[in-house]
């Protein structure tokens, strides 16, 4: 064998497989670097004849553009950079709202996919199978256009019980206004908030040392709610003073007002996506096998401990790595806001993009940008699928 | 034995009370929500009834409904866009006996015809005829599909490959100097057309690009994977809007001076691209569903890697994501609509332009509810036909 090995002599280079790989690898790296070079090549041509060039200096030059909302201290007269800045904190507050009441809504959503009632599960399903089968750029469009500017005006204000107002300016509710003993309460808050952290902790780390854990998640909001609530006592007078929304001639008084633009696409995306969660929430439920549903029962849990220790452990491994996608798909469809008006990341970037015509840094920005949230997505999914799998044997 | 049988206890017969009881009031709990569920029904379908037949104007779609199909395409020209629609649906008719399953096929069979015909008799004198035209083709695809052999399913096969080309030079046409098909512009296509026109271009495109990719990040040629998982991996990572933002605004800046595209076959690049880096991921999972020993099979077999890609891997791997893939296709046609964001006159651009006429302002209720409607029915059709394939080619079940 070893002889015959020696006698069929190294094959000729051409024929090397070991030599034709790195040959199609160079040659294949080669033509992207051609290809690459040409495109920018023809690309700072042609930006030079419109007589620009590459750079990101242009974001400390005065924006002279008004953004409806802002959550910082934006105004006309500050830096484009700033207007980024505010249109992607507009894009996470968008987000963060939208997955939250998105959450909700989908497990509702998912749970009455398999309620044992008939009523329930077809309205569950039917209206699955509406939103899944929209468009959802024509959806937000017509629950923009249609439905929230379609609103009376403000004099004709709709009043909804508790105060409030639905309006074709805006929704508004009652709001809390800090009062001077406020700044003493948000320590209250936050003392109450390191405390259900470390009792959560706490509660971990004895359920590893006896095996059995008491309920974190019902007694650590318990603590928290009981000092904000003595810190709330506590104080001479109430940290925060009811405002409540009035209609005071053409405009809107006092409360919280919401614009329609905000409430549209806030809404929608919540709308569109719940659906998609559901399906995420009854797949995951079903995944669980009835097998071990009766395995525990059989041990003498309850149905309820049944729930908490058996069915939902397993049930979250198979939602949580869809469910984030879902998250990420919400994160980058509110960039739709540009459809209804929303000053969101791309919305305000787009305006920037017109105002100076740098086209090429406004894109390769909010491309950064968007790709950032998806990478911190993913190497978040990586992270729990290997602790998750840990966790299994 | 059958005269043993008892009769079930008096809850569970099936009589119209003891379903009641069982599905809807079995317990208190339940029977809350029955009523809580029956009542938001009622108020929903009611109100829905209400607007759609008492408040809603649906002039506004009448009058615009040759614009919102078919955008500005000349008149004369359309009996290109008819003939494309002929032929579709004798492949649909033809499909429907082959891979359809006894009566739901027939079903779906008689109730496309009926549509078909009852629109005809809804429309002016100048669609009538190729109404009827189309649905004499569904029925007679069908007729001939019944029973077909194997030659039939091939031709059919090819029917279905061949036929996207077809449309889109049809209606494109050739000549710019007059001719048989003088040259239709691209500023020209609109409405529901141009949605098909863009989600059928990503379809055709995306498919090969995305399978390349799929097997360049399966490769072991390190530079080429490292390529295929960042094309990847950035595509997907940004919203599609931004993609073809960027297909619009910086794609004629790469191109050498000179050379321009227009805006439509912009569109196409930007929905193409990003459409192949979904595909490739959806085809990685199949590839990585296919065993070991397939791979080890092929190459005991002496089959070269491609042969063995080509003929043993892939064909597999496909088969297995066909309804991953329909879904995939239903999520592009639901997107094509962002193009109206960077001024296209697909189904949403024409929208804007319907509710600009002076005669129809305030109108937006009914076209974007009829415009959701249009894309409701194709999106289910499609998700529709996509089960029937799924159950016809035993996917899962091998």
């Amino acid at each position: 064998m070893a002889n015959a090995h020696k006698a069929s002599a190294s094959p000729p280079f051409w024929r090397d497989e070991r030599v034709l790989k790195l040959l199609a690898q160079v040659i294949f790296g080669a033509a992207v670097l051609f290809f690459g070079n040409m495109l920018f090549g023809n690309m700072v041509n042609g930006l030079r004849q419109q007589g620009t060039t590459l750079g990101l200096s242009f974001l400390q030059n005065t924006s002279g553009f008004d953004l409806a909302e802002t959550l910082n201290s934006y105004t006309r007269s500050s830096a484009y950079w700033q207007a980024f800045m505010a249109g992607l904190y507009n894009t996470l507050l968008v987000s963060a709202v939208g997955i939250l009441f998105a959450t909700i809504l989908g497990v509702i959503l998912g749970v009455a996919r398999l309620s044992s009632n008939v009523l329930v599960r077809f309205l569950a399903t039917a209206y699955l199978e509406l939103m899944r089968n929209l468009s959802l750029l024509v959806f937000l469009i017509f629950w923009y256009l249609g439905v929230f500017l379609k609103l009376p005006l403000v004099r004709e204000a709709i009043t909804w019980p508790g105060n409030v107002l639905l309006t074709n300016r805006g929704i508004a509710i009652p709001w809390g206004l800090p009062t001077e003993t406020w700044p003493t309460f948000k320590l209250f808050l936050i003392a109450g908030l390191v405390l259900a952290i470390a009792l959560i902790l706490y509660f971990r780390w004895q359920g590893k040392r006896t095996g059995k854990s008491p309920l974190a998640i019902v007694w650590a909001p318990l603590a928290f709610l009981a000092v904000a609530v003595a810190g709330w006592l506590l104080q001479p007078s109430a940290p925060l003073s009811l405002d409540l929304p009035a209609v005071q001639g053409l405009n809107i008084r006092g409360g919280r007002i919401f614009t329609p633009e905000f409430m549209a696409l806030v809404s929608g995306l919540v709308l569109y996506t719940a659906a998609f969660i559901g399906e995420v929430v009854r797949a995951g439920i079903q995944a669980v096998s009835k097998g071990q549903v009766e395995a525990s029962r059989a041990l003498g849990l309850s149905s309820f401990q049944t729930l908490r220790l058996v069915v939902f452990p397993q049930a979250l491994q198979v939602i949580i790595p869809p469910l984030t996608s879902q998250y990420l798909n919400l994160t980058k469809n509110s960039s739709l806001a540009i459809a209804v008006g929303y000053p969101d990341l791309f919305y305000v970037s787009n305006t920037i993009l017109n105002q100076s015509g740098r086209a090429v840094e406004m894109i390769t920005l909010v491309m950064l940008t968007y790709l950032f949230f998806s990478l911190v997505t993913s190497v978040f999914m990586n992270w729990y699928n290997a602790r998750a799998r840990l966790v299994e044997r | 034995m059958s005269e043993m049988t008892l009769k079930p206890p008096l809850a569970e017969r099936r009589s119209l009370l003891g379903w009641l009881r069982k599905n809807l009031f079995n317990s208190w709990g339940n029977a809350i929500l029955t009523v809580a569920a029956g009542w938001l029904t009622f108020v929903t379908l009611r109100g829905l009834l209400q607007w759609v037949f008492t408040e809603a104007d649906w002039a506004v779609i009448v009058t615009n409904l040759r614009l919102i199909l078919l955008g500005q395409y000349p008149i004369a020209e359309v009996w290109r866009i008819w003939v494309s629609m002929a032929l579709l649906a004798f492949l649909i008719g033809n499909s429907l006996s082959i891979w359809g399953k006894g009566k739901t096929s027939t079903r779906f069979t008689v109730l496309l015809v009926a549509v078909l015909l009852a629109l005809a008799f809804a429309v002016g004198e100048s669609s009538r005829l190729w109404l009827l035209g189309m649905a004499a083709l569904l029925a007679a695809g069908w007729w001939l599909g019944r029973g077909a052999g194997k030659a039939m399913r091939n031709v059919v096969g090819i029917g279905w490959v061949v036929w996207p080309p077809i449309f889109i030079l049809l209606l494109r046409g050739f000549s710019a100097q007059g001719g048989v098909l003088p040259l239709v512009g691209t500023n020209l296509w609109g409405g529901l057309m141009l949605t098909f026109m863009l989600t059928i271009v990503g379809i055709v495109f995306s498919f090969p690009i995305g399978v390349l990719l799929a097997l360049g990040r399966q490769s072991n040629l390190t530079i080429v994977r490292w390529f295929c998982v960042t094309f990847i991996e950035v595509v997907r990572g940004v919203p599609l809007i931004t993609i073809l933002f960027m297909a619009q605004l910086m794609l004629p800046l790469f191109l050498p001076a000179g050379l321009t595209i227009d805006r439509v076959l912009r569109a196409m690049v930007g929905i193409t691209l990003f459409s192949a880096a979904y595909l490739a991921e959806n085809v990685r999972g199949g590839l990585q569903a296919i065993p070991k020993g397939q791979y080890e099979a092929a190459y005991a077999l002496g089959l070269s890697n491609p042969l063995s890609m080509g003929l043993i891997i892939l064909p597999q791997a496909l088969r297995l994501i066909i309804p991953i893939l329909v879904g995939q296709f239903i999520a592009l046609f639901k997107d094509t609509a962002l193009v109206a964001i960077v001024g296209l006159f697909d189904l949403v651009g024409i929208a804007r332009t319907v509710l600009a006429q002076p005669a129809f302002l305030g109108t937006h209720r009914e076209v974007y509810a009829f415009i959701s409607l249009l894309y409701w029915v194709f999106s289910y059709a499609m998700s529709y036909v996509s089960i029937r394939l799924e159950d016809s080619l035993g996917v899962g079940k091998r």
